[in-house]
């Protein structure tokens, strides 16, 4: 189950229509173009909602992505890298996000930094097998994610701000 | 001065060094002091009762009549995916056990967070699992050949490969593997052994542990013939406890090695009963360590399964049902036949806010033996009436096109 602002997001995220792993040839470009689309138009109205928070792109195969996403906390910007693969299951099983620089900082990550989702998520996702994309993986899975672990983090100063950190 | 990033280079380089230093070590050893304790390999297995024979004790099981031909064990080759605190534990029972040949697949390294499960040694801590693995596995039985991938099976690339060796990975190379066992501790690495092997109609053995660490189950999978891992929801063994109370704040999953050890053994016990033709294979099984209960059924392959080729291999398995010939009694089973209900919920969410929302999204739970029951429900899909959101808009634009407007943002 989703918060009140996570939903309304995730229900203005348009829904994919082609049901195609990478392993598929001609139909995986097809479904690589509706996540592009879907992805932009997320970005778009994070934008218009001023609560942009990641950016996303991948090898021309769209096999491989990487990225960045960024969590303000009292009015400070902490940007992370992100990456991930897209298992050769896709969309049938999403792909597990990974921020490797938090690695072994916290218990709610797998080994190689990759995030350890809700209960909720994967059934959300099987029911929404083909429609979720990425754009509702970062929606669903990895902003409730950084909401819940950042601020933690930063509380038990496991990561500090990267400006103060070079001033010091 | 240096900064924290020129520091933890250093650190990275320095361990790769201790990594180094660590493999080379283990090298002597095996070329020089340690090779007393190496015994030369034994070409034939002998039931014969010496102090020097590690097999007399696996051949008496052929003098009690327990197994026929106990020595057909050397010409089998087993793929174990995932050489953690199950796989570790299995490939060692089956190393033990003289099996012909192990194909290991693992991408991760010995950690010393490993520590509490069985198998892996602190000093091996750095170095990769299977090639840690192949290392004990060898000195405690020199009579079994070894394969070893060091990658994660999921990625387009590493899963063809990992086809290319399940087909082609038995004693006699170019020959298929004999069983695959999943021994992986997520969903997505799973999924990728039930589609690789739907498509090979290779047979496979799933395990698993929960992340509560307290329950555990095996499954025997004949594509085309029983339940495939993508036929229903992933099927869980209840522990009977109160959801409520479990806490999960603050943690991802916990393991014991207790769990991990006794879901090994039945997986194993399994693997042994399936190649050598003794006692009831088993379909599944699963474990409550809670209340010490072993719950058991069967599940036939759904002909509704969402992976083509698990539809594909029921079609070739009732082609070849109507042409064998009717001579054997059959004998009433008893085990329960989970039946495939229809859903008559019609209504699907994208995101589930309240209980009833949630309940509205699911699907009915399938006919399952008491202690035994799906993680979650998906409503029928050709009974889905509404999708809650707009679909992607049709546009002009090709996939490059599309890439770089998004990397301009
Ligand atoms: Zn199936």
């Amino acid at each position: 189950m989703a918060d009140e602002v996570t939903r309304k997001a995730v229900s203005e995220i348009p829904l994919l229509k082609t049901n195609s792993g990478p392993r598929d040839k001609e139909l995986w470009v097809q479904r690589l173009r509706e996540e592009y689309l879907a992805l932009i138009k997320y970005v778009e109205n994070n934008k218009t909602a001023d609560n942009d928070w990641f950016r996303l792109e991948s090898n021309k195969e769209g096999t491989r992505w990487f990225g960045k996403c960024w969590y303000i906390h009292d009015l400070l910007k902490y940007e992370f890298d992100i990456e991930f693969d897209i298992p050769v299951t896709y969309p049938a099983t999403a792909p597990e996000v990974a921020i490797p620089e938090l690695d072994g900082k916290t218990a709610k990550m797998y080994r190689g930094g990759k995030i350890c989702l809700t209960d909720h998520f994967k059934p959300l996702w099987a029911r929404n097998v083909p429609k979720f994309g990425l754009a509702h993986l970062m929606a669903l899975g990895l902003g409730p994610w950084l909401a819940v672990e950042i601020p933690d983090l930063i509380a038990k100063g496991l990561i500090q701000h990267k400006e103060q950190q070079n001033n010091s | 001065m240096t900064t924290v990033e020129e520091l933890k280079l250093r650190v990275r380089e320095l361990e790769n060094e201790l990594i180094k230093c660590k493999q080379k070590r283990c090298a002597e050893e095996d070329a020089g002091g340690n090779q007393m304790h190496h015994r030369p390999r034994i070409e034939k297995m002998s039931a014969e009762v010496v102090d020097s024979n590690p097999y007399s004790r696996l051949m008496a099981l052929k003098r009690m009549g327990i197994v026929e031909d106990y020595e057909k064990i050397r010409t089998f080759s087993v793929a174990v995916v995932g050489v953690g605190g199950v796989g570790s534990v299995t490939a060692e029972m089956l190393t033990r056990c003289g099996i012909g040949k192990l194909v290991l697949f693992d991408y991760d390294k010995v950690e010393l967070a490993n520590m509490n499960r069985l198998f892996f040694q602190p000093h091996q801590a750095g170095l990769s699992k299977v090639e840690a693995a192949e290392h004990t596995l060898r000195s405690i039985n020199p009579d079994v050949s070894f394969e070893t991938h060091n990658y994660n099976i999921t990625t387009m690339d590493n899963f063809t490969h990992f086809m290319d060796r399940i087909s082609h990975g038995g004693l006699q190379e170019g020959n298929p593997v004999d069983l695959v066992l999943s021994c992986v501790d997520n969903f997505e690495a799973r999924m990728a052994i039930n589609t690789g092997c739907n498509e090979l109609g290779q047979i496979w053995m799933e395990s698993g542990v929960s992340e509560n660490a307290v329950s555990g189950h095996i499954q025997l999978i004949i594509p085309g013939e029983t339940a495939c891992f993508a036929c229903a929801p992933p099927l869980v063994v209840a522990a009977n406890i109160d959801e409520k109370t479990l806490k999960r704040e603050g943690v991802c999953a916990a393991s014991l090695p207790t769990t991990m050890g006794v879901v090994a053994g039945l997986l194993v016990q399994n693997v042994l009963k399936y190649l050598l033709g003794f006692g009831t294979v088993s379909h599944y099984l699963g474990y409550n360590a809670m209340q010490d209960f072993f719950p058991t059924m069967a599940m036939k392959a759904n002909p509704q399964c969402d992976d083509r080729y698990c539809r594909k291999q029921q079609d070739e398995y009732k082609r070849k049902e109507a042409e064998r010939p009717k001579q054997e009694v059959v004998v009433e089973k008893v085990e329960e036949q989970v039946v495939h209900e229809d859903n008559e919920w019609g209504i699907e969410l994208v995101s589930e806010v309240t209980e009833e929302e949630l309940k509205a999204a699911s699907g009915p739970k399938p006919d399952l033996p008491e202690g035994i029951t799906v993680a979650y429900t998906i409503p029928d899909k050709e009974k889905t009436v509404t999708p809650a959101g707009e679909t992607v808009e049709e546009t002009e634009q090709s996939l490059e096109e599309l890439m770089a407007q998004m990397k301009k943002m």
